[in-house]
């Protein structure tokens, strides 16, 4: 009979308006900002530069190997200088642009010495459209405990391999860490 | 008396053609899309698509950087898809390099792409029903399920729809602990949502009206316009290229391919539904067969992390897949360097939509939005 159909497609609706009060499945959004979804560990949004223990000790030691690698090129890294002009092992400047970055994580796969990751936080609107979204060295440092805290399988399994490192570095002869010689171009 | 007036006043209401611009901005054109339709009353007489306002330069891009730079990029052509956009990348250039893909991360590869299948089908379906009318409810009952899809992908990859996941010669990491059980959990729930949609929908008379035979589209013609993917299945022809290239580990899974009759909208979308049902048979046996090991293969992964020093043999490869949309593929010329030389995507939306002319005309305008809405378009990937 002409209109069954429609019924029944009706009754489908009629059952999920009804659905919203009575099953725990029927209202599937959250009200966000109140309410949030739990966090996916490996999820990522921005580029995050981490230290150990000292904020101006940043493990990014300016190879440039992620500036050269990022896909949108929206990293600018200067090195610094001591006194007499020679280049240090840590950035002066390290700028990444947020209005460029596209989130890809690319930089954080390819930094040999396991300075930049990925962040969680993506709640980074801002008014101003030029300086804000522009981030300074400083913005962009996180405790490595903060790393821990968001991502906590990867950071059991990168201290361990840093672990396993430092004691092969401390038993060569030479401790310098002979990955920072080869990889610097 | 009566008969003498419609006579006589028959002449002056032959009316004018006008010629009616619908888009770029609006809201049933699936994105910044624009038609150029020429109108006899409200009947179509000639529609002219208009392309390119999304145009980013992808090909370009890709030229200039490094071979691995361009994957994220695949992600933004069709945003709903961006896990087989990624695959059939990785495809192209493994072919030219010559790597091998570890069995592991080769079911991983078909576990994402069927499920983006999945994701793109539901959000289509939803889609097209807005484009009918029903506002709003059957999209928010298909991206109910699309989202636990979605979170899937999240949780894997790190982003719901950017994925970024796959890397020559494998996949970039392994699946996270209970992937598989959560996983299983949304192809175990699949089936009662499809028979709700189809309960809502299939038989609805509503749509059998507005959809059946309309926009018809011909074996011959789909066939010469190189239409691919379930718009060329619903007219009628036994053509997948997971059937045909084998490509991957497909030619393991038993699945049929699902094919219309006439040819119309109805057919489109009713394709898509079955289509969805032979992808939970495929996912349900790669489940199965999912055994443990590498996800990527050494020479894969040296590239992976320091893609700048990456080199491709000198030659030239064509990569392609099914993807949701049609026949995806990816022309890749190299001339032994760190970055291609050229590089082309053959975009299934792209010429699928070059047909859309033929289809339309002698509908009228409203039938215009659903044709170009069973067409399956993402505007991304149409303009690049
Ligand atoms: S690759 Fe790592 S160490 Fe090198 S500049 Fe980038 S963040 Fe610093
Ligand atoms: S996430 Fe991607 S785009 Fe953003 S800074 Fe890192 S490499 Fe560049």
């Amino acid at each position: 009979m002409w209109g069954t159909g429609v019924l029944k497609g009706m009754a489908v609706t009629i059952k999920n308006f009804f659905d919203t009060y009575t099953s725990k499945n029927g209202i599937f959004t959250v009200e966000y900002p109140e309410k949030r979804l739990p966090e996916k560990e490996r999820f990522r949004n921005f580029p995050i530069l981490v230290y150990d223990e000292k904020p101006e000790e940043l493990r990014c030691v300016a190879c440039d190997i992620c500036a050269k690698e990022c896909p949108p090129k929206c990293i600018t890294i200067v090195k610094a200088k001591d006194a007499q002009g020679k280049p240090l092992k840590q950035p002066e400047v390290f700028d990444i642009d947020f209005t460029v970055c596209m989130n890809c994580g690319i930089c954080e796969e390819t930094c040999p010495f396991d300075a930049i990751y990925m962040d969680h936080e993506f709640e980074l609107a801002e008014y101003d459209r030029m300086d804000a979204l522009i981030y300074k060295k400083e913005r962009l440092s996180r405790p490595w405990t903060h790393f821990e805290k968001i991502r906590p399988t990867d950071a059991k399994e990168i201290n361990e391999r840093r672990a396993k490192d430092a004691t092969k570095t401390a038993a060569a002869v030479k401790p310098a860490p002979p990955q920072a010689s080869n990889q610097q171009t | 008396m009566t008969n003498t007036i419609e006579t006589q006043t028959r002449p002056s209401l032959s009316t004018q053609q006008l010629e009616v611009s619908i888009g770029p901005q609006h809201p049933s054109t699936h994105g910044v899309f624009r038609m150029n339709v020429v109108l006899d009353g409200e009947t179509i007489v000639k529609l002219k698509p208009v392309m390119g306002y999304l145009h980013r330069n992808h090909e370009q891009l890709a030229e200039n950087m490094s071979w691995l730079g361009s994957m994220p990029y695949t992600d933004r052509l069709d945003y709903f898809c961006s896990m087989t956009n990624n695959i059939a990348y990785a495809l192209a250039v493994e072919k030219l390099m010559g790597i091998d893909v570890p069995e592991r991360a080769q079911y991983i590869r078909v576990i994402m792409a069927e499920l983006t299948r999945l994701v793109n089908h539901t959000a289509l379906v939803g889609f097209l029903l807005n484009d009918l009318g029903a506002f709003f409810t059957p999209v928010l009952y298909a991206f109910r399920e699309r989202e636990k899809i979605l979170d899937l992908f999240e949780s894997v990859a790190g982003s719901r729809m950017m994925c970024n996941y796959m890397r020559f010669g494998g996949v970039k990491l392994d699946l996270p602990d209970g992937f598989v059980d959560c996983a299983k959990a949304i192809v175990d729930n699949y089936p009662p949502f499809l028979e709700e949609m189809e309960r809502l929908l299939t038989k609805n008379e509503i749509l059998m009206a507005r959809c059946q035979n309309v926009g018809i589209l011909l074996k011959d013609l789909a066939v010469n316009a190189s239409v691919t993917g379930p718009v060329l299945r619903a007219s009628g022809v036994n053509y997948d290229i997971r059937k045909i290239d084998k490509y991957g580990i497909y030619d393991r899974f038993d699945f049929k391919v699902p094919l219309g009759t006439v040819g119309d909208v109805y057919d489109r979308y009713y394709v898509r539904i079955l289509e969805m049902r032979e992808s939970l048979k495929i996912l349900r046996q790669a489940f199965k067969e999912l055994s443990a090991g590498p996800v990527i293969s050494q020479k894969g992964l040296i590239a992976a992390k320091s893609p700048r020093n990456m080199k491709v043999p000198a030659g030239d490869a064509y990569g392609r897949i099914e993807a949701p949309k049609g026949e995806l593929g990816f022309y890749i010329v190299s001339e032994g360097g760190t970055k291609p030389y050229r590089y082309h995507v053959r975009a299934p939306s792209f010429i699928n939509l070059t047909i859309l002319e033929d289809m339309c005309l002698g509908h009228k305008v409203a039938d215009a939005i659903i044709i170009l809405g069973s067409i399956d378009i993402v505007l991304g990937e149409v303009d690049r």
